[in-house]
């Protein structure tokens, strides 16, 4: 059974995405993602500065297994990336919700977050899988 | 309609996620590749391979049969049980299958093909077969479990029958012994040592799980592909095809030349290919930039394109290889077009690591 936190939002495509104080939205991969993609050993980060439109494939994680695209959930510019995962991809697997963010987004508007699925939503969609 | 192998039942209890592999429902790993694949390295692990076809070759003419059949030469097997390990042609020259071939006795040979290919092979070899009167009987109710890793050996002879332990301690590489309905060879898809065991379905459970105790992990297909990709054996129906030459292929040396005269289905065409100068070649690439090179990407070279065939991330070297079908006069050093970049690798020999060790 996969971790779903209840402070996060979701999309389908697996990212969760959190509001920050200062109004950036943090980004990353859900442990069913994770879970799913197997072994992380690669991590090709976004370009800072890059504006982005929500569901524009944005990066992209490797397993051993494959290569998965990583979405924009929102649109917006590309504010910071977590430099860790460039040697070390599989803190990912191990801390998907915390350690393994993978990029912070400007949002163009704070709102958009509203949007996506809360937990409840997104643990019922993996229900139906 | 998809099949199960009697294992199914223990890949669920040690919690295999099962996955569709050629209409088989197979575990891709039991919980972590990466650590399947170390655990092969560095001590033991066990494979699952029932869903491979195990054909027993039997007739007066059995030998005969397979010189003209298969690339490689039967004649070289002067001991009982010895293996050989060769492409099995079509007429054009491409193909359809590799296989292993084990001596028996003069008028038995057992062959294990790929369990993707088991009907195009059963059909070609039964068509070839009718000359010779040889009779092709294939061993469904036998399962299979392979063993590997640099303790392998030991931990599997100290749960097998007695009869077989004894026999199995005798094997040199690349031979087996039959026991009764066991039949256990020191060959392997990993690039280290052990086993491959064939066995009756109705033992195969047991066996299975007394390996479990004795330290021997269950592996999934997962790690049983980045072990022989760093090993540098090729992958059926990924690396080469009916399409592909042998000579293309990185086979050249499983082709037996002499002598002269043995008539081996697709001769005439390598002969002519290899004649006019093979303008392929399968070589290793490792990569030198950050990344993962995958199946189909663009190889750009001086000599000119080429694509990998697979590629993965290298648990044991933690670095990207791939095997790639380039052009031959390919210098040491390449581009790989990965999405929208151009990333370096070297050119190297298709081997990467073998028996605990880097080949690079």
């Amino acid at each position: 059974m996969s971790e779903v936190p209840t402070d996060l939002r979701y999309t389908s495509s697996h990212e969760w995405a959190r509001l920050e104080e200062d109004g950036t939205v943090t980004v990353g991969i859900s442990d069913h993602a994770q879970d799913a993609l197997g072994d992380l050993v690669f991590v090709e980060l976004p370009e800072i500065g890059s504006e982005l439109a929500q569901g524009d494939a944005c990066c992209v994680v490797e397993s051993v297994k494959a290569a998965s695209d990583i979405y924009m959930p929102i649109s917006g510019e590309i504010v910071d990336t977590n430099q860790v995962l460039v040697d070390e991809p599989e803190i990912i697997n191990n801390s998907s919700y915390d350690d393994g963010w993978i990029f912070k987004i400007k949002p163009n508007d704070e709102d958009d977050i509203e949007q996506l699925m809360d937990a409840s939503t997104y643990q019922s969609e993996l229900d139906d899988e | 309609m998809s099949q199960k192998t009697c294992l199914y039942d223990n890949h669920i209890n040690h919690g295999g996620k099962i996955v569709d592999f050629a209409g088989w429902e197979m575990p891709i790993n039991y919980g972590s590749q990466m650590e399947e694949h170390h655990q092969v390295r560095n001590d033991a692990g066990m494979f699952d391979v029932s869903h491979m076809t195990v054909v027993d070759l039997e007739g007066q003419h059995v030998k005969p049969f397979l010189q003209k059949l298969l690339a490689n030469d039967v004649a070289k097997l002067k001991d009982s049980g010895k293996a050989l390990y060769s492409a099995m042609l079509n007429e054009a020259g491409g193909v359809i299958d590799d296989l292993i071939v084990y001596y028996m006795r003069d008028d038995w040979f057992r062959m294990v093909v790929n369990a993707a290919t088991r009907d195009k092979d059963l059909a070609w070899i039964n068509q070839q077969a009718s000359a010779f009167s040889v009779s092709v009987n294939e061993r469904a109710e036998m399962a299979m479990i392979a063993v590997q890793g640099p303790n392998a050996r030991d931990k599997a002879m100290s749960v097998m029958p007695s009869d077989c332990a004894t026999a199995a301690a005798e094997l040199k590489r690349f031979a087996g012994t039959a026991m009764g309905d066991w039949f256990i060879a020191r060959t392997g898809y990993t690039g280290e040592d052990g086993f491959e065991i064939i066995l009756p379905e109705n033992a195969a459970a047991d066996f299975w799980e007394a390996l479990a105790k004795a330290g021997v992990k269950p592996i999934g297909l997962g790690a049983r592909d980045t072990l022989r990709l760093e090993a540098g054996m090729n992958l059926y129906g990924t690396d080469m095809d009916e399409t592909t030459s042998p000579l293309t292929s990185n086979l050249g040396w499983t082709i037996a030349w002499e002598p002269a005269g043995r008539d081996f289905i697709g001769r005439d065409k390598i002969a002519a290919e290899k004649a006019a100068g093979v303008t392929q070649k399968l070589v290793g690439l490792v990569l030198e930039d950050k990344g993962v090179l995958r199946g189909h990407m663009k190889v750009v070279s001086e000599a000119g394109e080429g694509e990998i065939t697979s590629g993965s991330f290298s648990p044991s070297l933690k670095l990207s290889i791939a095997l790639a079908r380039v052009p031959a006069a390919i210098g040491g050093s390449c581009e790989v077009e990965v999405r929208n970049k151009r990333l370096k690798a070297k050119v190297v020999k298709p081997v990467f690591f073998r028996e605990g060790k880097s080949c690079l």
